[in-house]
C-alpha cells in the first residue's frame, strides 16, 4: 500500500523530479560555487515568483494557462516607462508605477475575459494569439504614441528621431528599490526581504481568496460550467474576474521583475515574462487544470537553476556556452508542449474511466447464460 | 374551508413547432402527497415537468397553455430560478454536481454560508469567506433528513452512483422553501437496495409535508411509494388513480394500450427460413445504451424489431454489431464469425446501418446530398470511382455520384433543389430519407434501422416505414428495426424482441397483445411464459 | 444598400476591410511617389513565394485537425533538404529539386510523429501544435550547432562552430524558379516560374482531394463520426493529412528560400506559421474548412498588405509601421476566426 502511494507520488511529480536530476547533474559541470548558486536562486525567486503566482487564479477557474498575462506585463511596462520619464524615484516611483498599471491591466484583463468567453474550450490558444495581437498594439503605443501623443520629457529615452521609446531603457530611478528596501544578509547571502514579504502577502491573498465565496465559485466554474450555471453562478462574469485579477497581478509582477533587473528591454520583456512564467509553473509540477503555491516555488527554483547552470554546463560538456542557452530555450518550450500533451491525454483517460464506470459491472463477462 | 391543494395544474397544453406534445393535462397535488407520473418515452412527462419548472426552452418555443397554481396563487415561472424560489426542487436524470467538490460543497453550491469581512464593503459580497463548519453541519442535517449515510466530506467523483443521487436530493430538500420535489427517474442508476433506501427516505420526506412528483419506469416502486398515479400517453392524461388496488398489469396496459390498426394483408404468416445473423452473449459499451448480455437470431428475409424503453440498450445492439462502440461476445453472419469493433468489416460483409443519431453520425451536414448518399458506397465498395493511371489513382467520379444520388432522390421522393444541396438545409424527414438512401446505396443484405421516425412529421413517418417495408418485400433485404415506438414496430415487424436493462426481456410475435409488450418493457414480465421466445 | 450588405456577407467582413484597405493603398501609392507597377509586381512575387506554405495548411484544416501552427516542422525538413543540396554543391534546378526531394522523407517522418501526437490530443490540436513547432525549432537550434556540415558557405568562418544564422543560396539556386520564363515590362516583373509551380502544387492538392482518400479525408473533417460509421479509419486519415501538410510545408520553404536568397536557420522558422495561417483565414477559410480559392485570395491580400504598408505608409508618414500593422492584422485575423464559432464541429 505504502509502496504504491510512493510510486504515485513519483509519477505525479515526474516533471519536477526529472528537472531536479538534470540540474543535479549539471551543477558540478557548471563549476559554480554553492554560495553563488544560492545567491542567484534567492535573487531570482524574489524577482520571478510574483509573476508566476499571477497564473494561479485562472487555472482554478478552468481557463488553463493564462497566456494573456503578457497583457498585464505590458501594462506594467507602460507604467514603468511613464514613471521613469517623470523621474519619480525610489519607493514612490515604484508605488506610482503600480498605481498606473492597475487601470491599464484592468482594462486589458476585461478585454481578455470578454474575448475568452467567446472562445470557450480554446481559451489557451486564443489568449496566446491575443498576446501577439496586443504586442502589435503595444508597439504602436510605445513606438509612436510616446513622444507624439504622450509627451516625453526625458529625451534620453527617446529614439533619435524624436518619438518612440528606445529598445532598452535604464530604470535608474526605481532600480532595486524594493530589493534594497529591506536587504537582510544571511551569512554571505543577500536576501531582498521586502520582495519576499510582498510575495508572502500575495500567497496569503491566494489562500484567503480560495476560502471566499468568489474563490469557491471560480472552482465550481472551473470544474463544470453547466452545473455552476444551473446553480445560479454568473459563469461569464466569474471568468472575467479571474482573468482581470490575473492580469492586474501580472502587471505588478512585471514591475517587481523590472525593478530588480534595472533595465528594460522595451519590446521583448513582456513576451519573455509570459513564456518563462508558464514554463516555471509547469516545471514545478502544475498541470493545465491544477496548480498550487508549492508548484510555483518549486518551479521557479528548478527553472532558474537550470537557467543559470545550463550555459556553463554546455560549455564544459561541448565547449560551447551557446548550446546550453539553446537547451534552456528548448526546455522552456518543450515543457509547455509536454504539459499540454499530458493534460490532453489525462483528460481523455478520465473520460474513458468515466465510461468504464458506466459500463455494466458484469458486461464483459458473458457468463450467466440463458 | 376546503384545503387548497399545494399544486394545481389546469388544462396544460404545449405545442412544439406545430407538433402537439401535451393536451389538456390536469393535475392536483396535496401537501405530503406522492404522485407517480408514468408513461412511455415521449408521452409528455418531461415536457410537463419542464413547464412546471419554468425551463427557458418552453418560453423560447412559444410558451404553454393552461394555468398553474401553487398554494392557490397563480404562477408562471420565467426561469428555473423562479421555480426554485417558489419552492419547487427538481432532481434531473443527469447529475448536476461538481465532481471535484465534496458532498457538503455540492449541497451548499451557490448557497454557501459566509462570514463577514470588512473587504466586502469595498468589493462586494462575493469576497466573504466561507463558513465551512456551518456548511458541513447544515449538509449533514440534510443528509440525515434523508435517513441515508453519505460522508459529507467525500468528493463526488470518488463516491458510488447511488450516493451522488442522494447528494443531489439532499441539495434540493435543503432549501428551506422547498415544498414540492420533482424526481425524474431517480432510481434508474441505483441498485435495488439503494432504491429501497431512497423509497424509504422519500416516504419520510412526504410525512414531513413535502409533496413529491416521482417519475419512474419501475412500476413496482411506484406502487410501493406513491399515493396516486397519473398515466400520460401521447400528451394526454389517460388515467388518474389511487395506487391502492391498482395492479402493474393495469398500469402497463394504460401506458402502451392504443387502438391498433390491423396489420397489412400481405403479412401472411411468414416462416423463418434460416438464421442469417446469430448473436451470442453480445455486450456493448455504448454510453447511455449499455448492452449487457443479449442473444438472438435474425431470419433471412424477415423484419426483426427491437423495442424497449430509452436507455435500456436497444440502440446499443445495432451500434455494437456495426462496430461503432466497443463490443464483445460473438456475432455470426451467414455462418461465419463477424469481427466486432470493425465498422469497415461490417459494411463490407453486406450490412448497413441507419443511425439513430441522424445529425451526429448519419449525415455530413455541411456537404451536398450526393456526397452523403454515395460516400459509404464509394469508400466501402469503390463505387463512383474512376481508375486513372492504371489504377494508381482512384479518382472521384462526380457524375456517377450525382446520378446515384438522383436515383434515390427520385425513388424516395427527397424534396430538394438538386443533388448538390447541402444536407443541413433539408427538413428532418428528408434528411432521414438521405440516411436511408445512403444505406440502400450499399445494397445491403441486412439493414439495421435505428429510430427511423424520430423527430419527423407524420406524413414522412409513413413514407419512411413504407420504404423500409418495400425494400424488405421487393429486394429481399433482411431488416432489423429498432424503435421506441411499439406501435410502429408492431405495424411492420414479424417478430419483436424487447430489451430491458441491457438484456433481452422477451421475444414476441408482432400480433401478441399490447399488455404483454408493456409488461416486458417495464421489466415486470420476466415470467417463463413470455420469455419463451428468447433463445 | 442591401446589395452591399449581401456582398459583405458573402465575402466576409475581414476580407472586405482588408481588400478595401489594400485598394486604398494602391490608390494613394502614386501620391507617395511609388510605382504601382513595381508594387503590384512585389506583391505578386511575395504571393508566389508564400503561396505553397499557405497551401500546406489546407490538408489539416480539411481533415479537422485545425490550423497547422506546427508548420515549422515542415520548414525544418525543408531546411535540412536545402542544406544538404548546398553541402553537396548541386546548383541550378537540380539543386532546387534535390533540396525538395531530400526534404520530403524528412517531412514525412516528422509529420508522422506529429500526426500520432495530434491524434492523441483531439480537441486541443492547435495549442499543442504551436508548442510542438516551438520546441522543435529550439531543438533544431542545438542541432544546427552540432550537425557536421562542412561547406564554407554555411559554417562560421572565424573558427566558430556550427552553421551560420543565414546561409546564402546565391551561388546555388537563387531565383532559379522565379526567373524561369519570367518577364519584365518596365517596373513590372513577373515570376512566371514560381506561379507555374504554385499552380502545379495547387493542382496536386486539388487532385488529391478528388481521389478516394481525399474524399474520405474531407468527410473526416466534416464529421468524423459519419466517416467512422462509413468504415473510414479516422486516425489514419488525420495522420495522412498531417504528413501531407508537413511535406507541403517543406516544399513551400524551399520555394521561399530560392526567392528570398537565404536559408534562415536557428530562430528563423519560429513565427513562420502565423503569417501563413493569417493569410488562409483572411482568404475566407474557417478553422475547419478551407479551399484553394481561400489560399489564393488570402495570400494575395495578406502579402499585398505586407508589401504596400511599408512602402506607402513609410513614405507618407516617414516612419516604419509595417511590422505593427502586420502583427495586428495577422493576429487579429486569427483571433477573429477563433472566436467566431464557439465550437468546432467534432
Amino acid at each position: 500500500m505504502k509502496n504504491k502511494s510512493f510510486k504515485d507520488i513519483l509519477i505525479s511529480n515526474a516533471v519536477p523530479i526529472i528537472f531536479l536530476v538534470l540540474s543535479a547533474a549539471a551543477i558540478p559541470l557548471s563549476g559554480f560555487t554553492t554560495s553563488y548558486l544560492i545567491q542567484e536562486m534567492v535573487t531570482r525567486m524574489g524577482r520571478n515568483c510574483f509573476l508566476v503566482l499571477s497564473l494561479l487564479i485562472p487555472i482554478a477557474a478552468g481557463m488553463g494557462l493564462n497566456f494573456g498575462m503578457v497583457l498585464g506585463a505590458m501594462g506594467g511596462q507602460i507604467a514603468i516607462i511613464l514613471v521613469t520619464d517623470w523621474n519619480i524615484v525610489g519607493m514612490q516611483g515604484l508605488l506610482l508605477a503600480a498605481m498606473i498599471s492597475t487601470p491599464i491591466s484592468l482594462a486589458l484583463g476585461w478585454l481578455t475575459g470578454e474575448i475568452l468567453n467567446r472562445a470557450k474550450g480554446r481559451e489557451m490558444v486564443t489568449s496566446f494569439m491575443l498576446g501577439f495581437f496586443m504586442n502589435g498594439v503595444y508597439q504602436f503605443i510605445v513606438l509612436y504614441g510616446f513622444g507624439m501623443v504622450i509627451p516625453v520629457e526625458n529625451h534620453a529615452m527617446l529614439l533619435s528621431r524624436g518619438f518612440g521609446i528606445r529598445n532598452a531603457i535604464n530604470l535608474q530611478g526605481v532600480r532595486q528599490v524594493l530589493d534594497k528596501f529591506l536587504m537582510v544578509d544571511i551569512g554571505p547571502i543577500h536576501v531582498p526581504m521586502a520582495a519576499f514579504i510582498v510575495i508572502a502577502l500575495f500567497c496569503l491573498f491566494i489562500l484567503w481568496f480560495n476560502r471566499t465565496k468568489l474563490g469557491q465559485d471560480m472552482r465550481a466554474v472551473g470544474q463544470d460550467m453547466a452545473v455552476a450555471k444551473s446553480a445560479g453562478i454568473a459563469v461569464d462574469r466569474t471568468r472575467i474576474i479571474a482573468i482581470i485579477i490575473s492580469t492586474v497581478l501580472a502587471g505588478y509582477g512585471q514591475i517587481i521583475f523590472l525593478q530588480n533587473i534595472g533595465t528594460m528591454n522595451t519590446y521583448n520583456a513582456h513576451e519573455q515574462a509570459g513564456i518563462f512564467a508558464i514554463a516555471s509553473l509547469l516545471i514545478g509540477g502544475a498541470t493545465v487544470s491544477r496548480a498550487t503555491i508549492t508548484n510555483v516555488f518549486v518551479g521557479v527554483m528548478l527553472f532558474h537553476l537550470m537557467f543559470v547552470v545550463s550555459p556553463m554546463a554546455g560549455k564544459t560538456l561541448m565547449g560551447q556556452a551557446q548550446l546550453g542557452e539553446y537547451f534552456r530555450v528548448f526546455v522552456s518550450y518543450g515543457i509547455i508542449a509536454l504539459a499540454l500533451v499530458l493534460h490532453a491525454l489525462r483528460r481523455r483517460m478520465d473520460k474513458e474511466r468515466e465510461r468504464q464506470s458506466l459500463r455494466g459491472g458484469d458486461a464483459p463477462a458473458p457468463a450467466n447464460g440463458h | 374551508m376546503t384545503q387548497e391543494p399545494l399544486l394545481r395544474m389546469e388544462h396544460i397544453g404545449k405545442e412544439y413547432f406545430g407538433n402537439r406534445v401535451l393536451a389538456d393535462v390536469n393535475l392536483t397535488l396535496q401537501r405530503g402527497e406522492i404522485l407517480g407520473l408514468v408513461g412511455e418515452n415521449g408521452a409528455g412527462k418531461t415536457t410537463l415537468m419542464k413547464i412546471l419548472f419554468g425551463m427557458p426552452v418552453i418560453k423560447e418555443t412559444g410558451g404553454y397553455e393552461g394555468k398553474m397554481y401553487l398554494d392557490g396563487k397563480e404562477v408562471n415561472f420565467d426561469s428555473p430560478f423562479d421555480a426554485l424560489d417558489g419552492g419547487i426542487g427538481m432532481v434531473h436524470q443527469e447529475f448536476s454536481l461538481i465532481p471535484g467538490f465534496s458532498t457538503t460543497e455540492n449541497i451548499m453550491l451557490n448557497r454557501e454560508f459566509t462570514c463577514y469581512s470588512p473587504l466586502v464593503e469595498l468589493f462586494g459580497e462575493r469576497l466573504q469567506t466561507l463558513n465551512r463548519p456551518a456548511m458541513r453541519q447544515r449538509a449533514a442535517k440534510a443528509i440525515d433528513t434523508l435517513g441515508v449515510r453519505v460522508d459529507p466530506d467525500m468528493l463526488i467523483q470518488e463516491m458510488p452512483v447511488g450516493h451522488r443521487q442522494f447528494t443531489e436530493i439532499a441539495r434540493e430538500i435543503d432549501r428551506e422553501s422547498t415544498k414540492l420535489l420533482v424526481l425524474d427517474e431517480p432510481t434508474a442508476v441505483l441498485t435495488e437496495s439503494e432504491a429501497a433506501i431512497l423509497v424509504k427516505a422519500l416516504r419520510k420526506l412526504a410525512d414531513s409535508g413535502i409533496a413529491i412528483i416521482f417519475i419512474s419506469h419501475r412500476l413496482q416502486e411506484i406502487l410501493d411509494l406513491c399515493d396516486k398515479i397519473l398515466v400520460l400517453r401521447d400528451g394526454m392524461v389517460i388515467k388518474e388513480a389511487p395506487t391502492k388496488g391498482t395492479e402493474i398489469r393495469q398500469i402497463a396496459s394504460w401506458m402502451v394500450g392504443r387502438t391498433v390498426e390491423d396489420k397489412k394483408q400481405d403479412d401472411a404468416v411468414r416462416v423463418c427460413l434460416e438464421p442469417i445473423l446469430r448473436v451470442d452473449h453480445l455486450w456493448v459499451d455504448m454510453p447511455g445504451e449499455t448492452v449487457r448480455d443479449v442473444s438472438f437470431d435474425v431470419c433471412r428475409g424477415e423484419i426483426f424489431g427491437i423495442g424497449g424503453l430509452a436507455g435500456q440498450g436497444k440502440l446499443g445492439i445495432a451500434n455494437g454489431i456495426m462496430g461503432l462502440f466497443a463490443a464483445g461476445g460473438a456475432v455470426t453472419w451467414k455462418g461465419k464469425a463477424l469481427k466486432l469493433n470493425d465498422p469497415h468489416g461490417a459494411l463490407e460483409a453486406g450490412m448497413a446501418f441507419v443511425s439513430e443519431d441522424r445529425r451526429g453520425v448519419g449525415l455530413l451536414l455541411d456537404e451536398p446530398i450526393d456526397w452523403n448518399i454515395a460516400f459509404t458506397a464509394m469508400q466501402v465498395q469503390g463505387r463512383c470511382l474512376k481508375s486513372l493511371l492504371g489504377g494508381l489513382i482512384q479518382w472521384r467520379d462526380d457524375v456517377a455520384m450525382a446520378s446515384l444520388a438522383q436515383e434515390y432522390i427520385d425513388a424516395l421522393g427527397i424534396k430538394c433543389v438538386s443533388s448538390r444541396q447541402r444536407a443541413v438545409e433539408l427538413s428532418g424527414g428528408n434528411q432521414q430519407k438521405v440516411c436511408l438512401a445512403k444505406a440502400f446505396a450499399v445494397g445491403p443484405e441486412l439493414l439495421f434501422v435505428a429510430e427511423p421516425t424520430r423527430g419527423i412529421d407524420v406524413g414522412a413517418k409513413k413514407l419512411v416505414l413504407d420504404t423500409i417495408r418495400e425494400t424488405n418485400r421487393h429486394k429481399g433485404t433482411t431488416v432489423v428495426m429498432i424503435s421506441s415506438e411499439l406501435e410502429e414496430l408492431r405495424s411492420i415487424c414479424d417478430r419483436i424482441a424487447i430489451v430491458d436493462e441491457g438484456r433481452l426481456a422477451g421475444m414476441l410475435s408482432a400480433t401478441a397483445s399490447v399488455e404483454d409488450f408493456g409488461l416486458l418493457m417495464l421489466g415486470a414480465g420476466k415470467g417463463p411464459e413470455v420469455a419463451a421466445g428468447v433463445r | 444598400m442591401k446589395k452591399i450588405r449581401a456582398f459583405i456577407e458573402a465575402a466576409g467582413l475581414p476580407r472586405v476591410i482588408i481588400g478595401g484597405f489594400l485598394v486604398l493603398l494602391f490608390a494613394v501609392a502614386p501620391l507617395a511617389q511609388i510605382s504601382v507597377a513595381r508594387s503590384v509586381s512585389d506583391t505578386l512575387v511575395r504571393m508566389a513565394m508564400n503561396g505553397v506554405m499557405v497551401l500546406a495548411l489546407v490538408p489539416m484544416v480539411q481533415s479537422g485537425c485545425g490550423l497547422n501552427f506546427g508548420l515549422p516542422l515542415g520548414i525544418i525538413a525543408g531546411l535540412l533538404g536545402a542544406l544538404l543540396s548546398i553541402e553537396l554543391d548541386i546548383t541550378g534546378f537540380a539543386g532546387l529539386f534535390f533540396a525538395m526531394g531530400v526534404s520530403l522523407p524528412f517531412a514525412a517522418i516528422f509529420g508522422y510523429g506529429y500526426g500520432l501526437i495530434l491524434n492523441k490530443v483531439k480537441g486541443d490540436e492547435m495549442m499543442i501544435a504551436t508548442y510542438v513547432g516551438f520546441s522543435s525549432v529550439s531543438l533544431m537550434c542545438i542541432a544546427w550547432q552540432l550537425l557536421p556540415f562542412t561547406s564554407p558557405i554555411m559554417i562560421w568562418g572565424y573558427g566558430g562552430s556550427g552553421l551560420r544564422v543565414t546561409v546564402s543560396v546565391s551561388e546555388h539556386w537563387l531565383h532559379v524558379l522565379s526567373d524561369f520564363l519570367s518577364f519584365q515590362i518596365g517596373n513590372f516583373y513577373f515570376p512566371t516560374g514560381m506561379f507555374l509551380f504554385l499552380a502545379f502544387m495547387c493542382f496536386l492538392v486539388w487532385g488529391f482531394f478528388r481521389t478516394k482518400i481525399g474524399t474520405a479525408m474531407t468527410a473526416v473533417g466534416s464529421n468524423p463520426e459519419f466517416a467512422r460509421a462509413s468504415g473510414i479509419d479516422v486516425d489514419k486519415m488525420r495522420t495522412i493529412s498531417v504528413v501531407l501538410s508537413t511535406m507541403l510545408g517543406a516544399i513551400g520553404i524551399v520555394v521561399y528560400q530560392q526567392s528570398f536568397g537565404f536559408l534562415q536557420l536557428y530562430t528563423g522558422p519560429f513565427y513562420m506559421a502565423f503569417p501563413a495561417v493569417a493569410a488562409l483565414l483572411l482568404g475566407g477559410a474557417s478553422v475547419n474548412k478551407a479551399t484553394l480559392f481561400n489560399v489564393i485570395v488570402g495570400t494575395f491580400l495578406y502579402q499585398g498588405i505586407c508589401t504596400m504598408t511599408p512602402s506607402v505608409i513609410n513614405s507618407l508618414l516617414q516612419t516604419d509601421m509595417s511590422e505593427m500593422i502586420r502583427l495586428i492584422v495577422s493576429n487579429g485575423m486569427i483571433i477573429y476566426a477563433l472566436t467566431r464559432k464557439v465550437q468546432v464541429k467534432r
